[in-house]
């Protein structure tokens, strides 16, 4: 009979040759993909595998060009995220689609039905954060929370609407692996009570530790299907990337030379409310040496960046000391012209900008500090188009920078790409110094393992690398030695061998040795 | 005499607070309209030749809500419908404005106006002092006060308000939240104009009941600065309001006080004063940082075109 099919073993989602073209381009192609009630289902892939768009599709931000979504076993047309609340899908966003100007119970407001009063939605907030450990404050205003915070409001939102799927997309790009620990252990009590959810992530250790079932995409479609507990990284990394990735190798650390960056009590006042302060910074890099400097969001790494690069000097002259002058007071091109490369976090409108192209951005970092090779002409300043072609040119066959044409617009770059060739626009100096917050962020694996073994090879080469990121793997990957900043403060460096993953997670919220816990201060 | 001056301070507060509530309302969900001073004066033109027609102030007073709504709708399909730059817009609507009224006035320049009467309270009008000052007013006068509390319970009290300020703040996040931004802010525009409408109609039935070319001087510019210096909230609108009225009304006596005691102050001196009380403030709130962030619209002046 029909009912030899018993309900249990209806997926609760079901995709059937999902496909999304833009133009002649398949962002994903004929998709497969079954979820079933109760199992936490990971979504495995690298950035640009199709995995956004499948998810967007999904929650009814995008409307598929073929294929069909089947929930419960009934086929469904989920034309916008209104629709995808009804049936029980819920989302929360990688990047969080929050009003930072509202408080929490504000926030989750706009997203529920209008009738409910926003006293009823305070208190359910509060005791639903309660009931998953996801402690929160209807009445705060979100531009005063940490991004782990935000996330929880996110959560809470879509856990406000019951649903039957949550999807989570990057959900520990942003957290400590403490906070992460507890976003898990909210899974599982999700997953106890029979609901189900997509996890997204590129993370295979995570992937590994809490998932059942695992799909992973690359190019648009299904690689692999598979239990990941029954996996190893490696080969989970093998479906995703297609080959082996090409592992980032080093020497034995080369004996290091003279200090190159010096910093000493430095201490910088917010600039805004929603700045950090930095509380006595100190920090040695020798020549030959990668500081690479480990923190979650928001704990004063682009303010050390900022202090760093002399985009904001600082009040000390002494505080900062590139190749033993001291430069606290002096702007970016002072310092560049002491041979010292800066790589901002933002890549569009900081390191580069857009609409300009390539060549016009390596003149404008770099007219100061190459004027020699670049300008001509005495005080007229005549820019030589020869000299900084030639450099371009040089520069993408460096970094295997691919793009469109002879010289294209900045901003017609992929992320990746476009940070090999802002990277490489540094590393074409031989800087003495250089300094990079997040220098591959948001870049794909090809593209982050080229720029991790450039900038080891610079270090190599005798120079002084600072590498600010929030990537433990790529921490671990380059770092001679670590520091953590938490809340504006440095820690000291340790070298990279003697610390492991717990450790720095505890330096990462702050804990540092000789202060107890705070939980067990109390347990007496 | 002090009573005399506190009702002339009213008089000259009432269009201030009044243009500045439908300027935080539009600025709330994000646009920017500099043309507060052509939708004022266009409101005035409309409201004072629509009461020499029909004898009517009501009716020139609906005709100066109309007036300055249906100009602003000309700024709201070039911002919104057609994305221009609202800063050149709103300087155009200003301009514009200005000529435009002019044209309207033109023939029903040195008529003697219809002033609007005051509503009188009975029994609250008998209270000594406050009575006479606050319950025998005219009508735009109560609908000021009233507007004050509406709007503060609007933004703050109401979804709707809540979904205006969420625009105002990310129009991106509101419209992937399913919110219709384009068609709020039309509504938000409107609104602003029809304020801004109704204070250029206290302007010519109230204040001055005549037409003169102009007479919005410069009234629209102080309620822009007005919405800032109140750091978007209706409340301190009303107290920045009657703040700048009273110096405007100050410099008139300070100027009779001081050619009695023979000092000369160049009379440009002081009509600059309300501007230059408008930069201080704006230099010392501006110290409190944390507040203006959490009331300042973050998407106030860009543009929105929804992607899909």
């Amino acid at each position: 009979m029909t009912l030899s099919e018993g309900p249990a073993t209806v997926p609760l989602l079901s995709v059937r040759g999902l496909t999304k073209l833009f133009g002649s381009f398949a962002a994903c192609n004929a998709i497969d993909l079954d979820i079933a009630p109760g199992e936490i289902h990971a979504l495995l892939g690298e950035n640009g595998a199709g995995k956004s768009t499948l998810v967007k599709m999904l929650f009814g931000v995008l409307q598929p060009s073929a294929g069909q979504i089947l929930w419960q076993g009934a086929p469904v047309t989920i034309a916008s995220p209104g629709e995808a609340r009804r049936l029980g899908v819920g989302m929360v966003f990688q990047h969080f689609s929050l009003f930072e100007a509202l408080t929490v119970a504000e926030n989750i407001a706009l997203s529920l039905d209008p009738k409910i009063s926003l006293a009823r939605i305070s208190d359910e907030a509060a005791s639903l954060s309660k009931a998953y450990g996801l402690p929160l404050d209807p009445q705060a205003h979100v531009a005063d929370l940490s991004v782990g915070e935000r996330q929880r409001i996110e959560i809470v939102r879509a856990l406000l609407q019951n649903p039957k799927l949550i999807i989570l997309d990057e959900p520990t790009s942003v957290l400590t692996p403490q906070e992460a620990d507890r976003l898990f252990e909210t899974l599982f009590k999700l997953k106890a009570e029979g609901r189900s959810v997509l996890y997204i992530s590129h993370r295979l250790e995570e992937v590994r530790r809490i998932c059942d079932r695992a799909t992973v995409l690359r190019h648009g479609k299904v690689t692999g299907a598979c239990d990941p507990k029954q996996e190893t990284p490696a080969s989970l990394a093998r479906m995703m990337v297609g080959s082996d990735v090409a592992e980032v190798h080093r020497d034995k650390a080369a004996a290091l030379g003279d200090i190159r960056i010096e910093v000493s009590n430095l201490s910088v006042p917010a600039r805004t409310p929603f700045a950090v302060s930095l509380k006595n910074v100190a920090m040695k890099v020798r020549a030959g040496e990668v500081l690479a400097i480990a923190g979650v969001a928001g704990n004063g790494q682009g303010e050390l960046f900022d202090a760093l690069s002399g985009e904001y000097p600082v009040a000390e002259d002494e505080a900062i000391r590139i190749r033993g002058k001291a430069v606290g007071r002096t702007g970016i091109n002072g310092r560049r012209l002491l041979g010292a490369g800066f790589v901002p976090e933002e890549r569009h409108g900081h390191a580069a900008v857009s609409a300009m192209a390539l060549s016009d951005n390596l003149l404008l970092a770099r007219s100061q500090s190459d004027k020699k090779a670049f300008l001509s002409g005495g005080a007229f300043s005549v820019i030589r188009f020869d000299a900084i072609r030639s450099a371009t040119r040089r520069i993408c066959e460096a970094m295997d920078v691919r793009k469109s044409g002879e010289d294209p617009q900045a901003g017609s770059l992929s992320g990746g790409n476009l940070q090999k060739f802002i990277v490489g626009r540094e590393l074409d100096r031989q800087p003495s110094v250089l300094v990079v917050n997040q220098p591959t962020w948001g870049v794909d694996a090809g593209a982050a393992s080229r720029i991790r073994q450039a900038l080891i090879d610079l270090a190599r080469s005798g120079s002084a690398v600072v590498v600010i990121s929030q990537d433990l793997d790529e921490i671990f990957e380059v770092a001679t030695n670590i520091a953590v900043i938490c809340e504006g403060r440095l820690s000291e460096a340790y070298p990279a061998g003697a610390l492991t993953l717990e450790r720095i997670g505890l330096l990462m919220g702050g804990i540092h040795e000789g202060h107890s816990i705070p939980e067990t201060a109390h347990a007496h | 005499m002090f009573e005399a001056i506190l009702l002339t301070v009213i008089t000259a507060s009432t269009p201030l607070v009044l243009a500045a509530l439908g300027e935080l309302v539009t600025e709330r969900s994000g646009v920017l309209n500099l043309g507060v001073e052509g939708m004022m004066i266009m409101g005035a033109a409309c409201a004072f030749v629509a009461a020499q027609l029909t004898g009517s102030p009501y009716i020139g007073i609906l005709a100066g809500i109309l007036g300055g709504g249906i100009f602003s709708l000309l700024f709201g399909f070039l911002t919104l419908t057609l994305v221009a730059n609202q800063v050149a817009t709103g300087l155009a609507l200003t301009i514009l404005g200005l000529g435009l009224s002019g044209q309207i006035g033109e023939a029903f320049v040195g008529q003697p106006g219809i002033k609007l009467q005051p509503i009188v309270f009975p029994f609250l009008s008998d209270i000594p002092f406050f009575g006479r000052i606050l319950f025998r007013q005219d009508l735009i006068f109560y609908v000021s006060i009233a507007l004050v509390v509406g709007i503060n319970w609007f933004l703050f009290r109401s979804r709707t308000g809540l979904k205006l300020r969420a625009i105002g703040d990310s129009h991106a996040s509101a419209h992937a939240l399913g919110i219709n931004v384009i068609r709020t802010r039309y509504l938000a525009v409107m609104f602003g104009g029809a304020c801004a409408g109704l204070a250029g109609a206290q302007l010519s039935l109230v204040y001055t009941p005549q037409w003169v070319e102009n007479m919005s001087a410069g009234r629209g510019w102080i309620a822009l600065a007005l919405v800032v210096f109140a750091s978007w909230r209706p409340w301190r609108i009303l107290a920045g309001g009657y703040l700048f009225g009273a110096v405007g009304i100050g410099q008139l006596h300070a100027q009779i006080v001081a050619q009695n005691l023979g000092i000369v102050i160049p009379s440009q001196f002081l009509s600059a004063l309300p501007y230059a009380a408008t930069i201080v403030v704006l230099i010392i709130i501006s110290h409190n940082r944390r507040t203006t962030l959490i009331n300042t619209p973050a998407s106030l002046g860009k543009p929105f075109v929804p992607d899909r």
